[in-house]
């Protein structure tokens, strides 16, 4: 490297230094090529950037580092001084019985060792770190019932009253909705599609029917998930096929249709899957082949008949409101109807009274729901004016169980198909409510407000978690019941099963006693005209009830004297 | 004066299910023990820093505290420490079951 070497004299140290002016000096000149000057041009404007900030700068150093070590002492004993040798043990007692003699050894003992006999003399007494309860078998957990809402399938084309809801079966998670919204003169006021929905998509439906008329009813064919079969405002029934498309398939002919709406379409039991049954406000139940629309294979006119020589007539016939079918119970079938009675169907009778053996006065209005317990198939519930009562088929006059009536009307009710004691019920005021008959019978165990929008159709999915709600507005909501409303429990079939047996026997008794009343009357006024004997019997229970009124005011008596 | 401190720890180890009392003094040494050496020592050698951890962990949340006890129960013994000034009594229990 070179370097530069500057030679001051000392005796030149601390001299002032003199300077002189001296001129600039040019060093070079180097003239601007024109050439280059051609490639550049003039920047107008020139965009300067100026910062008015105070200058800071960045330094980093980075220090040594320290080496830190972790090693392990071995330190067999502990800290004795310098002078006691540790192996040797008479030097370590020595010490040990210098230190024991120390004052602070004795006080701190004497300080210690009331304490420590506390506890020791407390362990000994009780374990106070066990673990209660633990060989105790843990309990099920509490039952907790609960609804909510999954999903709301609006009605795409205008908010139209639904009219029924059917699940596909075969488990899958599709339901198709049929809607009605109709004038007075049945002329519909919105556009008359059915739709199929996916329960998994509910901005849209898979697909639509699109039926000749108006489509009051529709249902799946149980043993064929393709088809489905409806019932027309005109009268017809229809058939649909879902992977044919939109259109109906077939349609009976007019000629041969109801001679009013048909309220209701169910497949039956048969041997090629394909036959189904429709009954409508004319008063006629007809059953089809799905194979051959042409005619009715059999007819069936619901007129009570009295006497085995009556023939019916369309004339007297009640108007059909719901039907209702049980496969495993193949020739006979239920119909509720207009005016409030359920009638139990025979389709294999021969006469008229054979045929319609057995009616129930249900409601003093229409009966809007009628449905047999899956699980004891001799119950029935039916839902109508603002009460819903539970049925037995051996009791005609009464029903077995009876729900106390709301303040709105009960627009639909259905059966569980997985807990045999449940049931849900949609009333008017936009309240579904969910029925327990083990839990409470006088009130229900779960009520769920879904809007000022009321239901009017409520159907559970086969698998029982599932629940749609068809509304008046078109709206279907999709509920989902807890894993305690879907499962059913062990011994609840036979706790359902005791109280079912119990109302009807208490029933059976009270419709037995009442006939016995009756048989007695009648047997007064057609043997006697003393009115006595009449008397006599009613007066019985009189009697009891006189006595035990004497009794309990003796009793009254007795306490108050005594007092 | 000395022989009442002798009593007192004799009484102590005798009580029903203690297995050892040990004494042991500001410098980690068994002063006074029921038990063998080389598990004594462990004990004292143990105990010494676990006693200051937990005396500063109760000064450093109340300062105007202070230890008094210490258990520490494990399954099959329970080790009752009582901190002093300058000393430790260790008694080593087994749980009446």
């Amino acid at each position: 490297m070179e370097t530069y070497s500057y030679i001051m004299k000392r005796r030149d140290f601390g001299k002032q230094p003199m300077f002189c002016e001296q001129g600039p000096e040019l060093c070079d000149t180097i003239l601007p090529n024109p050439v280059e000057q051609k490639a550049f041009i003039l920047r107008n404007p020139v965009h300067q950037a100026t910062q008015n900030t105070p200058n800071f700068s960045l330094h980093e150093i980075s220090t040594e580092r320290a080496k830190y070590n972790t090693t392990g002492i071995n330190h067999a004993e502990g800290g004795w001084p310098k002078d006691v040798n540790i192996h040797d043990p008479e030097a370590t007692q020595r010490y040990r019985r210098k230190v024991e003699k120390e004052e602070e050894y004795i006080n701190c003992v004497n300080a210690c060792s009331p304490g420590m006999e506390h506890y020791a003399l407390q362990n000994n007494a009780i374990d106070m770190y066990q673990i209660y309860y633990s060989d105790l078998a843990s309990l099920p957990p509490v039952e907790k019932n609960s609804m909510r809402t999954v999903n709301v399938y609006r009605d795409p084309m205008g908010g139209r009253p639904i009219s029924s809801i059917c699940w596909q079966p075969e488990g899958q998670m599709r339901f198709a909705v049929s809607y009605v919204d109709m004038n007075y003169y049945r002329n519909p006021q919105g556009s008359i599609f059915g739709l199929l929905w996916d329960a998994e998509t509910p901005a849209e439906p898979l697909m639509n029917f699109m039926p000749p008329s108006i489509l009051l009813d529709l249902q799946f064919n149980p043993k064929d998930s393709t088809m489905l079969a409806g019932g027309l405002v005109t009268g017809q029934v229809v058939l649909f096929d879902i992977r044919r498309g939109s259109q109906a398939v077939s349609a009976c002919p007019p000629h041969v249709a109801h001679r009013d709406m048909v309220r209701n379409v169910l497949f039956i039991n048969s041997k090629s899957g394909l036959e189904f049954f429709s009954g409508g406000v004319d008063g006629a139940c007809k059953w089809w082949d799905a194979r051959n629309m042409s005619e009715p294979t059999e007819e069936m006119i619901i007129d009570i008949a009295k006497y085995t020589f009556d023939v019916p007539s369309m004339a007297n016939a009640y108007g059909i409101s719901t039907m209702e079918y049980e496969f495993t119970i193949p020739t006979r079938f239920m119909v509720g109807t207009d005016n409030g009675f359920v009638i139990n169907a025979n389709r294999k009778g021969k006469t008229q009274l054979e045929k319609l053996p057995i009616q129930y006065p249900a409601h003093t209005g229409t009966v809007r729901s009628l449905e047999r317990n899956p699980y004891f198939l001799k119950n029935f519930l039916t839902v109508g004016d603002w009460r819903l009562h539970l049925w037995s088929e051996d009791c005609h006059d009464s029903p077995v169980l009876s729900m106390p009536p709301t303040r709105h009307k009960i627009t639909c009710a259905t059966w569980s198909p997985t807990k045999c004691s449940l049931l849900l019920c949609t009333g008017a005021d936009g309240v579904i409510s969910a029925w327990d008959l083990l839990r409470s019978q006088c009130k229900p165990v779960l009520t769920m407000y879904l809007g000022d929008d009321p239901p009017v159709k409520v159907r559970i999915h086969e698998q029982g978690s599932l629940v749609a709600v068809g509304t008046q507005k078109g709206s279907i909501f999709m509920l989902e019941l807890s894993a305690s409303m879907t499962a059913s429990e062990r011994n609840e079939k036979n706790l359902m099963l005791a109280i079912l047996e119990r109302e009807t026997k208490r029933e059976k008794i009270l419709e037995a006693r009442l006939r016995e009343i009756r048989l007695k009357q009648r047997q007064a006024e057609e043997g006697s005209p003393r009115h006595s004997l009449g008397v006599d019997d009613p007066s019985a229970g009189d009697r009891d009830l006189a006595e035990a009124t004497q009794d309990y005011f003796n009793v009254v008596k007795k306490e108050l004297a005594a007092m | 004066m000395a022989n009442e401190a002798e009593e007192t720890v004799r009484k102590l180890s005798t009580h029903k299910g203690v297995a050892g009392v040990i004494i042991v003094n500001g410098e980690g040494i068994p002063i006074k023990t029921t038990l063998d050496n080389h598990v004594s020592v462990q004990y004292a050698g143990l105990m010494g820093s676990l006693i200051d951890k937990a005396k500063s962990v109760v000064r450093d949340l109340d300062p105007t505290n202070e230890l008094t006890f210490l258990r520490i129960r494990s399954k099959r013994t329970e080790i009752m420490v009582a901190p002093d000034k300058d000393f430790i009594l260790i008694v080593v229990q087994n749980p009446v079951d």
